[in-house]
């Protein structure tokens, strides 16, 4: 079946680019070019993935992702403009399942794309393989070339919160809520700290990680390789 | 003084010949009595002046409903006046804000002598006109010679009337031209009778005086003697204004002496006019000796009426301090150059054991002039009224009776222990001289009756009457009374003595004090600060600064702490800001405000206003504080305009920078977005066309093309809003706990294809701490100091990024194998749009090295470049301060 995307920028080159890029790709594409016209017609069409504009004409595009949190589960992902941290860390916290810094390429948003429409992992009984590293949820085992890695609980926790959404950002603020509460989201040293110990454990190479990929002042990801 | 000398135009005349540019020209239409036909003749003028064509207008006539003249006023443009409401009484008083905006050329003001209704801006009408001719406005007006302050006195005389209305020297000396009108005496009678000279009420009860011949012909000689005085004057100024030589006087100086002795304004009157014809400078002093009595407040207040009249006469006024007082002035007379020297005529009745000051004055004066003119009596009134006799010290008086008992008791004692009698005189001697010391004078001669008395009752022969047997103890009495005033005068001296060097000791620690204060602040706001804390203390009241803004003036300091003010007061404020004068509560200008104003001015400009207020509200500085107040404002004046100096030389250095930058960035910009533009614009181009058959592998190329020319687009792009908003101060880092591998780790992602044909080496010590930065910025550092690398060294060599942690700092370097940076040019690399020249031009924006640099000093560190290891390439340092601890988490252990 083929996906439905709807896309949300009032610029109307952005739009044309990606719809030739995206239908290219075998998607459908629906434009709306204001937020108010965007929420409209993502509760009328239902799409299967949203790319949301942050800078709308008529309203803040935080609120619309905030609007259609409300009943809505589709994915969507976030384009920005690079130095607004805040923003995307905002966009992140309140729902947005990805962001993408402009100016960006094709490859990279098909890949997000992909990232985003793959069915939601089976909470505790996935298995995430990412090159050497296979990651069991469900029985709550890590192996690296096929011999276990041991981790701390808190290493766990942590490689958890990346893995049950793989190739997705996540931010600080989520992994430390995840990982050692409420009480802690401030405490980006604590993560500072955990994904080194991970690194050390996991890359192959600490000094240029790519398994837990990290996006400045934002928070990290897990990657998938193959 | 050499010929040259005298030739060069004198600095004073230039300046007072250029300070009546830009303002407008007065004219006085002058007579010697009322009724001469002033007013008359400047209406005649005023209509030669509109046939003319000129733009002239009533800004206030009297008429007195004489027919003449109110045919003149008609056919006149007559702006009209502001109704004023005073305890119930309708007055119309010129409306000086209405003529301000019509601002005409000439406006025409009657009665220059004018006192204006209280409640109106200024107190007299002669500071309407000032404020008129400030405004560029040429003014005519009228004035009789009666009213000028100098003149007052003998005009007085002559006439005996008291002229209260007065108009002060400077405004006349400051007269463009002045016109005399002039009657004979007869003719004038002569209109008197007819009914056609009109007078105000108070002169109407002294018109026979008057007008009669003898006065009219006095005050006729005065007024034309003025005007020619005048004439010469100005003849005067002129010849200096243009060096022409000519037999002039050599700056001499008149010097009055006052005292609170005598009525001191006729002596000022006579040392101005003096001075007047000797086209000197005067001064008035008075010398404030430490032996004498302190002054009665009667006598303060005359003193500080004749001095503040000198200072309003145009005169300067100083109290200078010394011992003796003809010593003292002389030395000063001499000092100053003073070539004369007015005294006061001894006073009459005065038991003066030797010499009084005014014959030792003449006697030591040597070549210096003394003229000894008789000072006018005091008035009764006021001395009665504040009563002569000081009110009786009563504490001093118990006191004296106190030691009286003491010493009885004691005398008591030597008496029982037999001693002879003469013992007993000495106890009472001693209770005598003791309250002298301590009580003074009233308290001591009490205390040597009363131990007389004593003395006489309980020890003499007969005891217990007071029937004195011996002569001898009539003496005693004698003695007594004449140690108690001996003694009381000495100790008195030494009290004043002492008072008065504590107060000029104070005086001066006050200055110095305020001096240290604000010469150690260093930004405006404790300057400020500073001036109000300081000002306040020293007049136990309130105080504070005003500074202009945009607009208007603001309050900017207040101690303590003011944010608004009055009505009036603002005014008030306003006017001392535009007028550099003196305004407010205590001063002649809008006197009615709370707050009394004083401009804080440099020899530069005006920087503010400073604002005083009494703890009581009646009362106002006194002449002293006043004194003190104006040094005070001067240099508060001198601090505020040194920060804002300081302000000024940074914004003009801002400035020059700013230009430099604009010019550097339009070449850059015109460079750096044309190129990538002209290369995508042409592979777009090419592809598109119909004409040219691509093949497909050309296709892929131009393709690429574009995608690296927008991307080195986007970069530089990139960096210029950077560079904007690090400059505009937006680019502040948001600090949080950063691992040095992981922003490494992003650039050199981030840096991807770039970086490729390099052998890229990392090295980041194990024992790195988590940093306190700016993820985001530190990377942009990285990513920039990365990109330089690669772009300046051949493809193939080692770019090496190394980090370590040694006890000062977070040192670290990236460098390369590239052709390094010449010596010279190695601290210019960060300058905003800066570049090495070489002959292969590499495209970069000559902004990346000035971005690294500005995130760097954000976060607190420094950057420089060096040349590589054994002198090749290129060596980029950082230095980063050393991060607080980390709060790190507990170790959980490994399941």
């Amino acid at each position: 079946m083929t996906a439905h995307i709807l896309v949300v920028d009032d610029e109307p080159q952005i739009r044309r680019f990606l719809r030739i890029s995206l239908t290219a790709n075998g998607y459908r594409v629906l434009e709306a070019d204001t937020a108010a016209q965007g929420i409209a017609m993502a509760r009328e069409t239902r799409p299967d993935l949203l790319i949301l504009d942050l800078g709308l004409p008529d309203m803040d595009g935080q609120e619309v992702i905030t609007a259609l949190r409300q009943t809505m589960d589709l994915p969507i992902i976030v384009l920005s403009v690079r130095a607004q941290e805040t923003d995307k860390v905002e966009a992140l916290d309140r729902g947005a399942n990805d962001y993408l810094v402009k100016p960006f390429g094709v490859a990279e948003l098909m890949a997000r794309i992909r990232a985003s429409l793959r069915p939601r992992m089976d909470k505790d009984a996935a298995v995430v393989e990412s090159g050497a590293v296979r990651i069991d949820l469900g029985r709550r085992i890590v192996t690296r070339s096929g011999e276990e890695v041991r981790l701390s609980k808190r290493e766990w926790d942590l490689l958890a919160g990346l893995a049950r959404h793989p190739d997705h950002v996540r931010t600080h603020r989520a992994l430390l809520m995840e990982v050692w509460g409420p009480a802690h989201v401030e405490e980006t040293a604590y993560l500072r700290v955990y994904i080194n110990q991970l690194r050390q454990k996991l890359e192959e190479d600490p000094a240029h990680p790519d398994l837990i990929v990290t996006d400045p002042g934002v928070g990290y990801r897990l990657k998938r390789r193959d | 003084m050499s010929e040259a000398d005298e030739n060069r135009p004198s600095p004073e005349a230039l300046l007072a010949e250029a300070r009546r540019e830009g303002r407008g020209r007065l004219k006085v239409f002058l007579g010697a009595a009322p009724g001469v036909g002033k007013t008359y003749a400047m209406l005649e003028t005023a209509h030669e002046h509109r046939r003319e064509g000129a733009d002239i207008v009533i800004g206030l006539v009297e008429t007195h409903g004489r027919r003449e003249t109110e045919r003149l006023v008609h056919g006149l443009e007559t702006v009209p006046r502001r109704d004023v409401e005073y305890r119930g009484r309708l007055f119309h008083e010129m409306d000086l804000d209405r003529l301000l905006e019509r601002r005409p050329k000439i406006v025409l003001v009657d009665e220059l002598a004018h006192t204006n209704i209280p409640g109106s801006r200024h107190v007299k009408r002669w500071q309407d006109v000032e404020e008129l001719l400030a405004a560029d406005i040429d003014v005519y007006t009228t004035l009789n010679i009666q009213h000028i302050e100098s003149l007052n006195d003998v005009i007085e005389q002559i006439a005996d009337i008291k002229v209260r209305e007065t108009v002060p020297d400077s405004v006349l000396a400051m007269a463009d031209e002045i016109e005399l009108i002039d009657l004979p005496p007869q003719d004038l009678i002569k209109r008197l009778q007819e009914g056609k000279v009109y007078l105000p009420e108070q002169a109407r009860r002294a018109v026979g005086h008057f007008f009669s011949p003898g006065t009219l012909t006095a005050l006729r000689e005065m007024a034309l003697r003025h005007a020619a005085e005048r004439v010469d004057r100005q003849m005067v100024d002129y010849m200096r204004a243009h060096a022409i030589a000519g037999p002039w006087p050599a700056r001499e100086r008149v010097l009055v002496c006052l005292d609170g002795g005598m009525d001191g304004t006729r002596l000022v009157r006579v040392a101005k006019r003096a001075a007047e014809r000797r086209g000197a400078a005067w001064m008035a002093v008075t010398v404030e000796t430490a032996g004498a009595f302190a002054l009665s407040e009667t006598a303060k207040d005359r003193l500080s009426t004749a001095m503040r009249l000198a200072t309003q006469l145009g005169g300067e006024a100083l109290t200078l301090q010394g011992e003796d007082i003809v010593a003292t002035v002389l030395a000063y007379a001499r000092e100053r150059n003073a070539t004369m020297v007015v005294v006061g005529r001894p006073r009459r009745g005065r038991i003066a054991l030797g010499k009084s000051v005014t014959e030792r004055l003449v006697a030591k004066a040597g070549d210096i002039n003394v003229l000894v003119t008789e000072a006018g009596t005091p008035p009764v009134k006021p001395a009665a009224r504040r009563g002569g006799i000081a009110p009786p010290d009563w504490l001093g008086h118990l006191f004296a009776l106190t030691v009286c008992a003491v010493a009885t008791a004691v005398a008591f004692a030597i008496d029982w222990a037999r001693l002879s009698i003469g013992n007993i005189s000495v106890a009472y001697l001693l209770a005598v001289l003791v309250v002298a010391m301590k009580a003074g004078l009233r308290p001591a001669i009490l205390a040597s009756l009363c131990s007389f008395l004593a003395f006489n009752f309980f020890f003499t022969e007969p005891r217990y009457t007071f029937t004195i047997a011996d002569s001898q103890n009539i003496l005693t009495v004698g003695f007594f009374l004449i140690a108690a005033v001996i003694v009381s005068n000495l100790a008195a001296r030494l009290r004043s003595q002492i008072r008065s060097v504590r107060e000029s000791a104070r005086r001066t620690s006050n200055l110095y004090d305020f001096g240290r204060k604000i010469s150690a602040a260093a930004t405006l706001d404790d300057v400020l600060w500073a001036v109000v804390h300081h000002v306040a203390n020293t007049i136990r009241g309130k105080s504070m600064v005003l500074l202009p803004t945009d607009k208007h003036l603001a309050i900017a300091a207040g101690y303590p702490p003011e944010d608004q003010l009055d009505d009036k007061s603002a005014a008030a404020a306003d006017w001392a800001w535009s007028h550099g004068g003196i305004a407010g509560r205590g001063s002649t200008t809008l006197p009615a405000a709370l707050w009394l104003f004083i401009p804080l001015k440099t020899s530069r400009s005006a920087v503010g206003v400073l604002g005083v207020q009494m703890l009581e509200d009646a009362d106002i500085p006194s002449p002293d504080q006043m004194r003190l107040l104006e040094t005070l404002a001067d240099q508060a004046a001198v601090a505020i305009e040194r920060t804002t100096l300081v302000a000024d030389i940074e914004t003009a250095r801002v400035a020059t920078e700013r230009e430099r930058l604009r010019s550097a960035l339009l070449s850059s910009l015109s460079h750096d977005l044309r190129t990538p533009l002209v290369s995508i614009l042409g592979a777009a181009s090419s592809m598109l066309s119909d004409e040219l058959s691509l093949d497909d592998d050309a296709r892929r190329d131009l393709t690429q093309t574009i995608q690296d020319e927008a991307e080195r687009l986007n970069r530089f792009v990139q960096n210029l809003l950077d560079m904007t908003k690090l400059g505009a101060g937006a680019l502040k880092p948001r600090v949080d706990w950063a691992d040095l591998r992981d922003i490494v780790g992003a650039a050199v992602e981030r840096a991807g294809r770039l970086a490729r044909a390099h052998v890229l080496k990392i090295e980041i010590a194990d024992d790195m701490p988590l940093l306190c930065v700016d993820p985001v910025l530190m990377e942009q550092v990285i990513f920039n100091l990365l990109d330089n690398a690669c772009k300046y060294s051949p493809a193939g060599t080692q770019v090496k990024i190394w980090a370590i942690r040694t006890k000062e700092h977070i040192a670290i370097e990236i460098a390369d194998l590239g052709p390094g940076i010449p010596a010279e040019d190695r601290e210019k690399v960060f300058d905003m749009f800066y570049r090495v020249d070489q002959a292969d031009a590499q495209s970069g924006t000559g902004l990346g090295l000035a971005i690294c640099r500005g995130i760097i000093e954000a976060h607190g560190g420094t950057i420089r470049a060096e040349p590589g290891l054994h002198g090749a390439g290129t060596c980029i340092l950082i230095h980063l301060p050393l991060p607080p601890e980390a709060p790190l988490p507990e170790q959980d252990p490994v399941s």
